[in-house]
């Protein structure tokens, strides 16, 4: 492995990691009502980094409450670059990721995006559907800006496509728990720890799981051997359902207080 | 300059590509392994091309308009995809999409469709083929294609209305696509256009190229020799790759015709959506935009990666037409000539009737992709 030195988000969730503590990144949709305030809240209740969403037309990966909140953003006026310069004004003390689909970065133009994101104070990147053999174009300027690229790696993986996978991450990576797309579910699927498993591995990155990860429970769970959770239908939802911001930082929270009674076990 | 295949990575020129969730990469790569396995595979085609004669009726014949030709100055001829089972072209790329997921050991079939004749094609093979078919179809589209979706269900598919977004075939393959991720260690994705992560756009020309074959023997025969010009209409642009693909490399002219309200060539800019890099109508912020078309099979913001290149490289050129126009090239058709047509198709003969003057005295191919029993309730309304 090369020497290369670890962006801001990285950084943060090796020295959680290093601190025996397990990283907590809610998602939250950028341009939904009272989003700044959540992102606040989140922070303060526990979270690690925050995945700040801008809304797609077409966002496939996603399930019935991330799209509901797409378009209620959408709707309500949200654009990429609105969302971005109201980041900037956040000060919450832990990395921010971005997390759209490939179109609004190639439609900015990748240089331009990914120095938008970085005058705006992010630290990382999450493109849907943008797999690693389609990434060069993007990675490059990414890089370039300072950006880290997280990548997702899912079930259906082969051992040599994860560490190709692995190879080009940057920040974590993003181990998807489920063939599926976001949403709430009753139980932890058990692709989840295996595919954790499988990932950690073949990398040193830090390995977060995400896609029908809810409940203090399923993180936990979860966490038993990934590094890591990513959140977001269940905390978006508290949003969309009109418990504000203090509904946020309730679920992240209790999300946050069952992982760290879990690492002390 | 010949419709040849894509590079390893699914480009023509600059289009094309494998935009997916990384979840169904592994799944897009086994179907071009398996694709050019089976493609190269002589048993595989003879199967094939069985169930196209035998089940589907295929040659589809090349019919000379009379009437019509006196009556537009012209030379037109019909190449009668609404001829064959199930009532349009789709079912060229159904059979060889379902043969190809049995193959691969995939028992379950799920499609998007817009008119439903992609569905009601897909819906058909899985009940020959003895196999499981979900179809997602826009809440719009169910409504106005109503003839078709009892088709689907009477097939033994279940179908799914779509109440998201545009609720017309933008938000259907949004859907199925949705369900694949899930769904995709036994499920295949029948997509039914030349648009998508690679290896759809190449895949479903090259099961559709069996229009243009037959259409080039059959001018061969009738008139010496290629037409003047070819003209389909495009939504995602299979039929028209279909037919293109037998006359890319003579001198023929090749004419593209798309609605007015989604005119994916004509007032797109590259845009990466549902798997590939093409013209797409999207908003200044790179959110893609709805169409607004009379014919649900082209009421679609974005069209396939290699119509773009063809586009680009000036091989094929691009028009389009109102809804009213195509009403009109609706009521013409069947009156002069007793076919009825899909909407979809009435698009090129509407082009075909505004341009009969700068055409006059030459021979025109057009691509009758589909029949218009589906359409008949929807004009019917329009008329009362
Ligand atoms: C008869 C007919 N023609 C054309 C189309 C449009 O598809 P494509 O552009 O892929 O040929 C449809 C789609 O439903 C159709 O039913």
């Amino acid at each position: 492995m090369t020497s290369r030195s670890p962006g801001r988000l990285e950084a943060a969730l090796r020295a959680a990691r290093d601190a025996g503590r397990k990283s907590l990144v809610p998602y939250i949709t950028g341009g939904l009502d009272g989003w700044r305030p959540a992102v606040e809240a989140a922070a303060a209740a526990g979270a690690d980094g925050v995945e700040i969403g801008i809304p797609f037309s077409d966002p496939v990966m996603d399930g019935p409450t991330i799209q509901a909140a797409g378009d209620r953003a959408l709707a309500a006026g949200a654009t990429p670059a609105g969302i971005l310069a109201a980041a900037a004004e956040l000060d919450v003390g832990v990395p921010l990721v971005v997390m759209t689909y490939y179109n609004i970065a190639h439609h900015m133009g990748h240089r331009r995006f990914a120095r938008s994101l970085a005058e705006t104070g992010f630290a990382g990147a999450i493109l849907a559907d943008l797999p690693l053999e389609e990434s060069a174009p993007w990675t490059a300027a990414a890089d370039e800006a300072g950006i880290e690229t997280v990548l997702l790696a899912a079930p259906t993986a082969s051992a040599e496509r994860l560490a190709a996978v692995c190879a080009r991450a940057r920040g974590f990576v993003y181990a998807v728990g489920l063939l599926g797309v976001t949403g709430e579910r009753d139980t932890l699927a058990a692709s989840a720890t295996v595919i954790a498993g499988r990932l950690k591995a073949v990398t040193d990155l830090p390995v977060l799981v995400g896609v029908g990860v809810s409940t203090p429970r399923q993180a936990t769970e979860a966490t038993t051997v990934a590094d890591g959770v990513v959140v977001g239908s269940a905390v978006v939802r508290r949003l969309l359902d009109g418990h504000g911001p203090e509904g946020v930082g309730e679920v992240v929270g209790d999300l946050r207080r069952a992982l760290d009674r879990h690492a002390s076990r | 300059m010949a419709m040849t295949d894509p590079t390893p990575e699914g480009r023509f020129g600059e289009f094309g590509g494998c935009y997916v969730p990384e979840t169904l990469v592994p799944a897009c790569q086994e179907l071009d392994r398996s694709f050019r396995s089976a493609w190269a595979d002589a048993a595989f085609r003879d199967r094939l091309e069985s169930l196209l004669r035998d089940y589907a009726g295929r040659p589809s014949p090349l019919s000379d308009c009379i009437r019509l030709s006196a009556e537009l100055g012209l030379r037109l001829l019909l190449k009668r995809e609404d001829l064959n089972h199930t009532g349009s072209h789709k079912i060229n790329n159904v059979l060889g999409q379902a043969l190809l997921a049995q193959r691969m050991g995939k028992a379950r079939l799920v499609a998007e469709t817009g008119a439903g004749q992609h569905g009601v094609a897909t819906a058909t093979a899985a009940a020959l083929l003895g196999m499981e078919c979900t179809v997602y179809m826009g809440e719009v589209d169910v409504a106005r294609q109503e003839l078709n979706v009892f088709r689907m269900r009477l097939l033994g598919a279940e179908v799914h209305a779509v109440a998201t977004g545009s609720r017309t075939l933008k938000d259907a393959i949004n859907e199925a696509l949705r369900d694949w991720v899930a769904t995709v260690e036994r499920t295949h994705y029948c997509l039914g256009s030349v648009m998508g992560p690679h290896p759809y756009p190449w895949m479903v020309r090259e099961f559709h190229r069996v229009i243009g074959d037959e259409a080039r023997r059959q001018c061969a025969a009738r008139l010496g020799g290629d037409p003047d010009v070819v003209v389909a209409c495009v939504g995602g642009g299979s039929n028209a790759a279909g037919i293109f693909s037998g006359f890319t490399d003579g001198e023929a002219e090749l004419v593209g015709v798309e609605p007015a309200g989604g005119a994916a060539v004509g007032r797109g800019i590259p845009g990466v959506v549902h798997g590939s890099l093409s013209y797409l109508m999207q908003d200044e912020f790179g959110q893609v935009l709805e169409a607004a078309s009379i014919s649900a099979g082209l009421d679609y913001p974005g069209v396939g990666p290699e119509h773009a290149h063809l586009a680009r490289t000036g091989r094929a050129r691009y028009e389009s037409v109102t809804d009213d126009e195509v009403l009109a090239a609706f009521e013409l058709l069947s009156r002069t000539e007793g076919i009825i047509p899909a909407l979809e198709p009435a698009h090129g003969l509407a082009w075909i009737s505004r341009e009969r003057r700068a055409l006059a005295g030459r021979t025109v191919l057009l691509n009758l992709s589909g029949r218009g029993d589906k359409d008949v309730d929807l004009v019917m309304g329009l008329q009362a």
